[in-house]
């Protein structure tokens, strides 16, 4: 009972609250001026504020606006799909594994050969579903494998030790394979074969391109493929009840380490997904792919609230949309120069911001048992 | 303070309390404490005087422990006020309350357990010493004076204990103590923050007849040499009846009967709280 | 003697663990796990044989002609595989050891399954061309395997070659401790010197002692198999002889009281410090440049050390100060910077330099100090990003120069001692050593004060610290502070040192190199943290900066993440730990040791006036 959850109410009474309610301030501010200035050089670019704010202001055109927000939701479902494996394993094991962004990563990679070798036989072009559903299949199987062997090597020897030691050898985890990739593959970056026609074309009245239907639409499925694998099937009951609490889950006669491989399963798959995703959206791989959508990504399921699988996909499209829209919604309209640089930074503050102002995220944490004290 | 006439304040502070017109050291007003709906602690008014020994005790989940977390500040207050020596402690942090003069203890021994026994001790001094990272980088007469001073401290503290907790234990770390010697540690680490008012959780739970009764004498000699006023919450009956000058009965977060123990042991109130609706029929 | 478990059995819990063959026969093998450890083993291998590592190391010669550091690589995989599966028997539920002919049986089994996987990539690489994906897939690679010659040659060369190696690799397991240790040393020993032959060439140049090196090393790298053994023998009668010296020092330091310690202490640390300052004068450039970097990260690891080893916080996010501390010493002391360029002289801009990183580390740790620890690396992480990508972007390039970076800063000049950007290391090392010397005292007196007390207590348990007292916002945040503030030092003489400044030197790879370095050596432990940078910068090398095996550098980055997974399973607490570190990571079996030894007290015998019968040790 004792804990975190200490009076929070009332006035800040130290430096460090006075200083933090300036930052929460500053950056509603920010946000607030942005957006205003925003809207009103959409109305009118050559009126006193907008000038004030930023005088080379142009605003957006709607078609570019359409374009921005889409291009944050395809990948913000891309974000979410990585997030499920982040949320999912931090809800049983409580702790990051800062290596499911290389999982992701893997997963990607594999699209990429897999996809290469099949358009050398003439499959991709000629059946293109159905090499995408097999490059699909493939890179979830291997994505599944590198999760759960990471899981066996590096963090079951490590269950019930301090919190911080796994987190650190997931770092270690991540940094291994990353450099694996490039020691086998290459430094170089790598390219996904050309897509068909209508997978690049603009579709709809509102002029979507193909492919980011079919992100969309396939990040809709799976998402609703694992809800109904965790609400209603045995197997994730069992893994709701060891993420409520391991060592009753285990009086009651489940098998905890192999639900916890099979929720390191399910992240791997999901991530393996998110590669093959990532391969049709940006048709471009390189071992890095995997550090700043896998933190990202964390973000995402933090944003969510974690040990949620609703909020992490929520968290994913808020940081996807945030960081396709954010830079050009309130920084551009503050004058700040190559706001496209940033929009990495702004996903990070955006993680950062909301720590701050929400710590346990939207929807709230679910987490075990020993940390919810 | 430490003076307390040599003997225990008379008996009678226990039910006059209120009558002597004496400024409470702690005082709650209408203390409220939630968890979700529930009502851990429901109006709550009580209050602890200067060198008095008070007793709280009531059945499980009655917010005893909660009443500490709630004057330590480790609880959210949902209404009412805590008054310590004329002055709120609501908003504060914890280790402002502990500045303020209110030490506590824990219901599941919570030591720095990879820290020695004088490391313990030392280290709970720390809002009563000033020298920061200057004294320390440079080593000024006055870093050095004050170091030995927190050093001498923590050995007198200790020495309270007889010879259980000195010479080669000071520098065993805290896991390698016996369960009693661990509850006699954290004694002494809520000592050395030098309060006025100690909190005891269960001071000898899961310590044999022996042992508590010594303790039980420990108590007392607190209060006599040190000039502590002390609230402990207790589950054992004759170390309430041994220490305490006032014994307060909470249940379901209200207070429900008060007075010295003779009183409260009879109160038909207090039976029915500890044995349930059932017990007079029955 | 209780073995090392693999993970796989040692994964306590209710896992379904195969049930021990109680009636097994005593002297059979323990085939299933064999094999798995084999096939662990031959993956390995293929993966190491896959990532290049033997072709492109094949140039660096340890022992003329016979082995190549290429080689080596290939034959560690089944020599540790021999030595970890032995012959285990299980005894009374425990795993254990039985020594025997077996233990070079099962290992020569195990060590030919490891080399069967390359054996199996040999016939792969003959037969099937996977170039695309795998880009060392070579030919190069198959005629490495086959020793040039034909692919069966391969097959077969690499079961025995696996087998004898393995068997090598038990049959280490059946000598005593004493022969065991010195055979270890000789290893050690004609290892060590081929490594650090970059290093032991220059030096003896300096001090004229090429008579020396001639013998040992070959004209083009190597030592000479001659002098090999030379070496071999000498380390191993010297570590028969020289063990119980050491092991008699060391006890009679530790038995030494107060006054006494403490002077043969600061002895070992005047003479340490002497041979540190009179060392550089006697090496050569590359000496010198490989001493200036050791020591530019033992300064950067010493500043973590505060904040992860002491305080307890795992920060990622740490070269945001070595960032910091670089730009603005380049800001304020480049001619060239691009919109203020006050040119200060070094040390007034550093004491700027030291001002604007403490705010910099308060502005961090304002927010994130409140976080759960695992939030706080993942925030932490976000904000070392952002500081890069704010000096990269254009927005801010009208300051910091964008991607082009500061170029043209003047070296550091403290009163005379001029040392210009890099053309003299040995300068820059002096004013490393200044440093480090400075950190190390900082550290030391922080630790053994009230602070560090409240530092440790945090550490322990966040909530009763508050209890007892202590402010562990601003403990923690004061940490926070002290790392960055020794953090900006390393990042001011880097600037000076490299002579430029881009926002590619500060990627968030170099926190984690710092962090593998920390815990290596052993957190908490300044002794150990200097260790773990000399070592592992010293050897393999920075994220930019070549170290001993420069033919390391595709490698190195690969090997500090599998050093990182390695030292959290074997030993989170490093290779030096600090006591009390290893106290928080292995709490339970530190107790029950002290338990058998009769250290813990019992209930029931606590009569309260005695003390414990047993003579009170340490």
């Amino acid at each position: 009972m004792i804990g975190r959850g200490r009076a929070r109410s009332g006035a800040p009474r130290t430096g460090v609250d006075w200083f933090l309610t300036f930052m929460r301030v500053a950056i509603l501010t920010l946000v607030a001026v942005g957006i205003l200035a925003f809207i009103w050089q959409e109305i009118d670019t050559d009126n006193p504020f907008a000038r004030w704010a930023n005088p080379d202001a142009t605003g957006l055109t709607g078609a570019q606006f359409r374009g921005l927000i889409i291009s944050g939701v395809a990948q913000g479902c891309m974000y979410g799909l990585i997030a499920l494996g982040y949320s999912m394993v931090y809800g049983v094991l409580g702790f990051i594994n800062f290596a499911h962004g290389e999982v992701f990563m893997v997963g990607a990679m594999t699209g990429m050969i897999t996809s290469n070798k099949l358009a050398d036989a003439g499959l991709w072009e000629s059946n293109f579903i159905g090499s995408l559903i097999f490059i699909v299949i493939v890179s979830m199987i291997v994505c599944t494998l590198v999760a759960v062997i990471m899981e066996r090597v590096a963090y079951r020897p490590l269950r019930g030790s301090p919190r911080l030691i796994p987190l650190i050898t997931s770092i270690g985890v991540s940094f291994f394979i990353q450099n694996a990739s490039i020691v086998l593959l290459g430094p170089a970056a790598k390219a996904y074969p050309d897509v068909p026609d209508w997978v690049k074309d603009k579709h709809t009245f509102i002029q979507i391109e193909g492919s980011r239907i079919l992100v969309v639409v396939v990040a809709a499925v799976s998402m609703g493929v694992l809800w109904y694998l965790v609400e209603h099937t045995k197997g994730g009951k069992a893994m709701r009840a060891v993420a409520e609490d391991a060592e009753i889950a285990a009086l009651m006669g489940i098998n905890v380490n192999r639900t916890i491989v099979k929720v390191f399963a399910v992240g791997g798959a999901m991530a393996g997904l998110a590669g093959i995703l990532w391969g049709i959206l940006f048709r471009s791989v390189i071992h890095t792919t995997g550090f700043l959508p896998g933190i990202k990504a964390f973000s995402a399921a933090v944003v969510g609230g974690i040990g949620h699988l609703g909020g992490a996909m929520a968290g994913g499209l808020s940081i996807g949309v945030a960081e396709s829209v954010g830079p050009l919604l309130i920084l551009e309209p503050l004058g700040v120069s190559g706001v496209s640089q940033l929009r990495d930074a702004v996903a990070f503050a955006v993680l950062i911001g909301v720590l701050l102002l929400r710590p346990a995220g939207i929807f709230g944490e679910r987490l075990p048992a020993e940390d919810r004290t | 303070m430490s003076a307390a006439n040599g003997t225990p304040p008379a008996p009678s502070t226990g039910s006059a309390a209120n009558g002597n017109g004496r400024r409470p050291l702690l005082e709650t007003r209408n203390l409220s404490v939630d968890f979700g709906g529930l009502h851990a602690l429901d109006g709550l008014d009580f209050e602890v005087h200067e060198g008095e020994i008070v007793s709280v005790i009531g059945p499980n989940g009655a917010g005893k422990t909660t009443l500490f977390n709630a004057i330590t500040a480790t609880v959210e207050v949902a209404a009412g006020d805590i008054v310590f020596e004329g002055a709120s402690l609501l908003g504060l942090d914890p280790n402002r309350v502990t500045a303020r003069g209110i030490a506590r203890t824990f219901q599941n021994v919570r030591l720095f357990a990879n820290m020695t026994v004088l490391e313990n001790v030392m280290v709970s001094q720390h809002c009563r010493t000033r020298q920061h990272a200057f004294g320390a980088l440079f080593y000024t007469p006055s870093f050095r004076r004050e170091e030995t001073e927190i050093r001498e401290r923590a050995e007198k503290v200790l020495s309270f204990f007889g010879s259980r907790l000195v010479g080669y234990r000071f520098d065993q770390p805290a896991f390698t103590l016996s369960y009693a010697n661990r509850r006699r540690l954290e004694i002494a680490r809520a000592m050395a923050t030098q309060p006025k008012l100690i909190l005891l959780d269960e001071p000898v739970a899961g310590m044999n007849p022996v042992e508590s009764a010594e303790l039980t004498g420990m108590i007392g000699r607190l209060r006599d040499e040190w000039g502590f006023a002390i609230v402990v919450i207790e589950h054992h009956m004759d170390v309430v009846r041994e220490v305490s000058d006032r014994v307060v009965v909470l249940d379901h977060g209200t207070k429900i009967a008060e007075g010295d123990y003779a009183e409260v042991s009879t109160d038909p109130r207090v039976i029915e709280a500890y044995l349930g609706h059932g017990a007079e029929t029955s | 003697m209780t073995a090392t478990l693999p993970p796989q059995t040692g994964a306590a819990g209710a896992s379904a663990e195969p049930p021990p063959a109680a009636s097994r026969p005593a002297l059979a093998q323990d085939w299933r796990r064999l094999v798995r450890m084999g096939a662990v083993g031959a993956v390995a291998q293929v993966f190491i044989a896959l990532s290049n590592m033997p072709v492109r190391l094949d140039e660096r010669v340890i022992v003329k002609p016979v082995l190549s550091l290429g080689y080596l690589t290939l034959l560690i995989v089944p020599f540790a595989a021999g030595h970890r599966v032995g012959h285990q028997v299980k005894r009374e539920g425990m795993a254990v050891h039985a020594a025997g002919a077996h233990e070079m049986a099962g290992g020569a089994a195990c060590g030919a399954v490891a080399g069967g996987g390359l054996s199996l990539l040999a016939v792969l690489l003959a037969n099937f061309d996977l170039r695309e994906p795998l880009v060392n897939w070579s030919p190069m690679l198959a005629e490495l395997l086959a020793f040039g010659n034909a692919t069966w040659f391969a097959v077969v060369i690499w079961l025995v070659i696996g087998a004898a190696v393995g068997a090598l690799g038990g049959a280490l397991r059946l000598l005593g401790p004493r022969t065991r240790r010195a055979v270890v040393t000789m290893a050690l020993a004609v290892g060590g010197a081929a490594v650090l032959e970059p290093l032991v060439v220059d030096l003896a140049e300096g001090m004229r002692l090429e008579a020396l090196t001639d013998w040992l090393y070959a004209r083009r790298g190597g030592i000479n198999w001659t002098s090999a053994l030379g070496l071999a023998a000498a380390s191993g009668i010297l570590a028969v002889l020289g063990r119980g010296r050491i092991q008699q020092a060391r006890t009679h330091i530790a038995a030494l009281e107060g006054a006494q310690r403490t002077r043969t202490n600061g002895l070992l640390i005047l003479a340490t410090a002497a041979v540190l300052i009179v060392l550089p004068l006697f090496a050569g450039k590359l000496t010198n440049e490989l001493l200036a970097n050791v020591g530019l990260f033992v300064l950067l690891a010493l500043g973590l050390n505060v904040v992860v080893g002491l305080a307890g916080i795992l920060d990622l996010g740490y070269v945001a100060f070595f960032a910091v501390g670089s730009y603005s010493a380049a800001v304020l002391t480049a001619a060239t910077s691009p919109r203020i360029n006050p040119e200060l002289p070094w040390l007034a801009a550093l004491i700027v330099v030291v001002i604007i990183t403490g705010l910099v580390g308060l502005f961090i740790g304002a927010p994130v100090i409140r976080m759960r620890g695992d939030y706080l690396a993942i925030v932490t992480l976000g904000f070392g990003e952002i500081i890069r990508l704010l000096f990269l972007s254009d927005w801010l390039s009208g300051w910091f120069g964008g991607s082009q970076g500061i170029t043209k800063i003047p070296g550091a000049g403290i009163f005379g001692l001029t040392s210009v950007a890099g053309t003299d290391p040995r300068r820059v090392f002096y004013l490393v050593l200044a440093f480090c010397a400075l950190a190390i005292y900082v550290s030391w007196r922080l630790e053994r004060s009230r602070l560090g007390r409240a530092w440790m207590a945090v550490r322990e348990d966040e909530t009763v610290a508050e209890a007892m007292g202590i402010n562990t916002v601003n403990v923690k945040l004061l940490a926070f502070v002290v790392g960055a503030v020794l953090g900006s030092f390393s990042g001011a003489i880097f600037s000076a040192k490299v002579g430029s400044v881009f926002p590619n030197s500060f990627l968030i790879l170099v926190s984690i190199v710092i962090l593998v370095v920390v815990i290596f050596g052993g957190m908490g432990n300044i002794v150990g943290v200097i260790a773990g940078s000399a070592v592992l910068i010293g050897v393999l090398g920075g994220p930019k900066q070549p170290g001993l095996l420069a033919e390391f550098s595709e490698f190195k980055l690969l090997i500090y993440g599998a050093l990182l997974i390695w030292m959290m399973l074997a030993r989170p607490e490093g290779l030096i730990p600090s006591v009390r570190r290893s106290r928080e990571l292995h709490q339970q079996e530190m107790a029950q040791d002290a338990w058998l030894k009769g250290q813990v007290e019992d209930d029931n015998h606590d009569d309260g006036s005695s003390g414990p019968q047993a003579a009170p040790a340490t």
